[in-house]
């Protein structure tokens, strides 16, 4: 026998108490359900911002695929790249489903926010891909710390988001074991390929670790985010996750973590490690990264060059609509 | 630009086996839907077959009442097979 599930909606005003209590007891939200007005709008943003992460994380990857090393590495690159783009999708139609009178979230809305530079992406993808095996770094760590945060998202309260999470994490590992893959290759290969790979780690540890956002207390919407089940576990929390998995994964394929603070703390049974560069994190969010200025120049006129083709395809279906009649 | 028409999209994964729903494309015409979702949604051989339907054609239950469109179902217990009391000794059923 199926349980009741609880209404939080008297005759369609919302009663927030119930709302929580609902997302409290595990149940999911679904689009045509009566929601607090900041729910809606932390989905929005949040789940907006993912796509564009996705669809501008395009762009360090794709700047290689012409430079892959071999035939095998190429076709695995673009497939990534190719994931990723449909992964944008589906959060992109996941954010559709909030539209309502007050708030635009169709896609071409919530992409020209991103355009202007009034959404944001993830700051990991405003560092440059300087070598090979940065590619086999972002797979490893930046595809890892995604999958571990998917992970938890998988088990947000907003239905369409939660399924859209569901998929991706499906599709998500084999980027990362590509992208190990690839520095286990240099790290068995010359001693200028494995210095490669030891430079990529360098370079990406700490912004990959920044991935999972400020510390908790410095952290202020986490608290309105985990009281609606949008987020479910902490940032330091999955940061802590993370590294502690990372770390063995690191040692085997020979390379340093370049932090000398790292030691396991038998008494905790976690990592300890350094403190990280959060004025970095700070000028990229402002927009003064290396890579921001280029980024939204490429989106831009990627759009501006090829809108033809949503143009002709408009035109086509008009087209062919008047051959029918 | 305007948006182009949103389209649904249900892939069957394997012959004689439902249509599931997977999520949704934008195109101006059918077999471009049909296309786009054959491409988004079945990289990895997920489907023997395809549908796409116009998003403004699906009709929902969801956001009604919802206690009361599905309420003449809930008391009637005697629907399930665990209404009935029948003894271990009796076989196969």
């Amino acid at each position: 026998m199926h349980s009741q599930i609880l209404k939080f909606s008297n005759s369609k005003i919302m009663d927030l108490e119930k709302f929580v209590q609902y997302v409290h007891e595990e149940n999911k939200v679904e689009p045509k359900d009566i929601m607090p007005d900041d729910y809606r709008k932390l989905l929005v943003r949040q789940i907006s911002q993912h796509a564009h992460s996705e669809i501008v994380g395009m762009l360090p990857e794709a700047n290689w695929i012409s430079r892959a090393p071999s035939l095998r590495r190429k076709m695995a690159l673009l497939a990534k790249v190719q994931d990723e783009a449909g992964h944008g999708l589906y959060l992109y139609a996941a954010t559709e489903t909030l539209g309502n009178g007050t708030i635009r979230a169709d896609r071409d809305a919530t992409y020209e926010d991103m355009l202007e530079g009034k959404a944001k992406y993830s700051s990991i993808f405003n560092y440059p891909t300087l070598s090979w095996a940065d590619i086999g770094a972002i797979g490893w760590l930046v595809d890892g710390a995604a999958i571990m945060n998917q992970v938890m998202l998988m088990g947000n309260s907003y239905g369409p988001y939660s399924r859209a999470m569901v998929r991706i994490c499906k599709e998500e590992s084999f980027h990362q074991r590509q992208g190990y893959e690839i520095l286990m290759a240099l790290c068995r290969g010359t001693k200028q390929q494995k210095e490669m790979a030891q430079a990529a780690l360098d370079r990406f540890w700490w912004p990959a670790l920044m991935m999972f956002g400020p510390n908790d207390d410095s952290s202020p919407n986490s608290k309105i985010s985990m009281n609606y089940r949008v987020k479910r576990e902490s940032n330091d929390s999955l940061r802590q996750r993370f590294i502690d998995v990372t770390v063995s994964q690191a040692e085997f394929l020979g390379l340093t973590i370049p932090d000398k603070d790292l030691k396991w703390n038998e008494e905790r049974g976690h990592y300890d490690f350094g403190e990280l560069p959060w004025d970095e994190f700070m000028t990229i969010l402002k927009g003064n990264g290396p890579c921001n200025k280029k980024r939204l120049q490429t989106k831009v006129k990627a759009q501006q060059e090829n809108l033809w083709v949503k143009e002709a395809a408009a035109a086509f279906a008009e087209k062919q609509q008047k051959e029918v009649i | 630009m305007a948006n182009l028409d949103m389209w649904e999209v249900f892939i069957q994964t394997k012959p004689g086996l439902s249509h599931k729903h997977a999520g949704t494309v934008q195109a101006p015409t059918a077999e471009m839907a049909l296309q786009n979702a054959r491409d988004v949604y079945t990289r990895r051989k997920e489907g023997t077959c395809v549908w796409v339907v116009p998003s403004k054609y699906i009709v929902s239950s969801e956001g009604m009442d919802q206690e009361s469109f599905f309420d003449p179902a809930d008391d009637k217990l005697y629907r399930h097979p665990t209404f009935y009391d029948i003894p271990n000794d009796v076989k196969n059923m």
